[in-house]
């Protein structure tokens, strides 16, 4: 082990200076607004879990986790998201007579060290968890407010994608029957590789009709008129359902305004098992990574509550990067003052605060070099001297 | 931004066979294209910037989004293990990667040693054989390992088998055959989905008519 020199930090992690903080409390204050506007609590839960528990329970992969140990021996995780320990609150806590529940969260989630950058191993994620209603309109109400709050954030030009676990999973079940066969499918979409699909379907003995279904999975994405050319490949049963779903959700959307911002994507398998309906994720074109996903999940009966719940997560610093760099207008304001004029700045302080505006007290002998000092201020007063 | 696409490309062998290809499927690209020694290439009349990178380093920088889409050897995207789509087979740049090793010698029975480009390939075949063996990462000329004594096997790409032949060595087992491939960053694939599915189309259009 090489010696740490005393500016390192560990491996992933990052400080946010001042002028970063401003931007992301902006960003975060403008998505919690709106957050709350739709009438969602904001909760916090512990930065640490059990593996045991909300680690085996999260979506995230084994390998991802953040893991130490207590004093008694009990694997901990540093929470890898705030879906887990959510559904642990409201299944102990929170879920009442069987009512829908809206909880919001803002807070920072953590994933295993990674050599290459670009991969904190500390993030923060903003987001909502819609519990207990299992209609179409609570689908749509969590992603019409992800478009709400990125749109409120300043986030011009965005999309989210939106598909349906169910409707690959039944059209497998339908031509390819054994579990197996459709697995192998199934991991091919989740690992993005369609040459390896198309080769695996191909390798089948299936009638060509069947093959070009399978095939066809891969070309529905677009918008509302996909569903129609879904239903062509589909058989009656939970894929056609999934289809109805599908159907609605996109009047909901409708609805909302917001249809410009929704496509359709079939081919999206953000995960193996997590997912069990509807689910979808958010793009911003000049990030990379997708800066925010969601969906349907059956979590909360790990807890041992049968609820259902849908809800989304967006990545503060993905879409921090999405929106560039924006000029934060600096608006604080200095007075210098000397000893004899102190009480009249502490009371111009004051009346200046009481606007609304933000004043520094800054004793001028307390700065060597006033020049390069003044410039960091959009204005300056100086009380100095005998009035 | 919708419109513009950025195309990683693989420096060398691959990028000329590439070219042709783009070119067979219709795009006009400048022909000084061929020779240039710049990293960057701006073609306007189409709309797209090309970026030329390591073939390792291809899935990087689609990965990462700097590129919109990429061209990039199975290799690449089996050691790598980047999050990108993978869309199309283009059939070009074939070769295999393969087990190599002195003619008639065994591997070592307490510590079988393996030189390759591709540790993590390397590993993943011998483990699915059953055995666990060393790992010895090296960046070229890695028929040299098992030459000198540095390793028992290589794992390596083989195209025309001649370097293996010329050193003395001889080809043990075939792990995957490998070909190139478009690769699409996620991202990209949704937000630019009407130029990349158009590049695709016109892509499959050329490579299904070299394999008849």
């Amino acid at each position: 082990m090489s010696r740490l020199f005393m500016f390192e930090k560990p491996l992933g992690m990052r400080d946010t200076l001042p002028e970063l903080y401003e931007k992301k409390h902006r960003v975060r204050s403008l998505m919690d607004e709106t957050i709350k506007q739709w009438g969602y609590q904001f909760i916090d839960t512990p930065t640490l879990e059990y593996y045991e528990t909300v680690g085996t329970a999260s979506a995230i992969l084994d390998a991802e986790l953040f893991k130490l140990l207590d004093k008694d021996g009990h694997t901990l995780v540093l929470r890898p998201d705030m879906t887990a320990p959510i559904a642990r609150v409201a299944a102990a806590r929170l879920l009442e007579n069987d009512l829908p529940l809206r909880l919001a969260y803002a807070g920072n989630v953590y994933r295993a060290q990674q050599r290459e950058g670009g991969r904190p191993a500390e993030f923060e994620q903003i987001g909502v968890e819609y519990i207990n209603d299992d209609t179409v309109s609570s689908d749509g109400e969590v992603i019409a407010l992800l478009v709400s709050s990125l749109k409120k954030a300043g986030l011009n030009q965005f999309q989210v994608s939106v598909g349906h676990i169910g409707f690959a999973q039944e059209l497998f079940k339908q031509i390819l029957g054994t579990n197996g066969r459709a697995n192998a499918l199934r991991r091919f979409l989740y690992e993005k590789n369609f040459v390896g699909y198309r080769e695996q379907v191909n390798s089948y003995s299936l009638s060509s009709i069947d093959k070009q279904r399978l095939l066809q999975l891969l070309e529905l994405r677009g918008g509302d008129e996909v569903i129609g050319k879904a239903l062509d490949i589909v058989e009656d049963g939970y894929g056609k359902e999934s289809l109805i779903q599908l159907k609605e959700l996109w009047e909901v959307i409708t609805d909302y305004g917001l249809k410009d911002y929704v496509k359709f994507d079939f081919t999206i398998v953000s995960h193996m098992s997590y997912y069990s309906g509807i689910l979808f994720e958010a793009y911003a074109g000049n990030v990379g990574f997708p800066i925010g996903n969601g969906g349907r999940y059956g979590l909360i009966e790990k807890f041992g509550k049968k609820a259902s719940a849908t809800g989304f997560a967006v990545r503060l610093d993905k879409l921090l990067e999405a929106m560039g760099s924006q000029e934060v207008s600096n608006t604080v304001e200095c007075i210098f003052f000397s000893q004899e004029r102190r009480k009249e700045a502490f009371q111009l302080a004051e009346t200046m605060k009481a606007e609304g505006k933000k004043a520094v007290l800054q004793d001028i002998n307390g700065v060597k070099n006033l020049d390069a000092f003044t410039k960091k201020f959009a204005n300056t007063t100086f009380l100095i001297g005998g009035a | 931004m919708n419109g513009n696409l950025t195309i990683a490309m693989p420096k060398g062998r691959i990028f000329e066979e590439a070219l042709e290809l783009l070119r067979k499927a219709g795009y006009t690209l400048p022909p000084e294209f061929d020779d240039s020694r710049k990293l960057i290439l701006d073609v306007e009349a189409e709309n797209m910037r090309f970026i030329l990178a390591k073939p390792m380093d291809v899935a990087t920088y689609v990965e990462h989004g700097v590129a919109d889409v990429g061209i990039a050897g199975k290799d690449v995207l089996l050691e790598e293990e980047r999050d990108v789509y993978e869309l199309l087979d283009l059939q070009i740049s074939a070769c295999y990667l393969a087990v190599a090793g002195l003619p008639g010698t065994e591997m070592n029975d307490v510590a079988p040693k393996v030189a390759t480009k591709y540790p993590n390939v390397a590993a993943a075949y011998f483990r699915e054989q059953g055995e666990q063996v060393e790992i010895i990462k090296l960046n070229g000329s890695i028929e040299l390992a098992p030459l000198i004594g540095l390793a028992d096997r290589i794992v390596d790409i083989v195209s025309t088998g001649r370097t293996l032949v010329e050193n003395g060595l001889v080809e043990f087992e075939r792990i995957k055959d490998v070909t190139s491939r478009l690769i699409v960053n996620p991202v990209s694939y949704r937000i630019k989905d009407e130029v990349i599915n158009e590049l695709v189309t016109r892509l499959s259009g050329v490579v299904s008519l070299e394999v008849k």
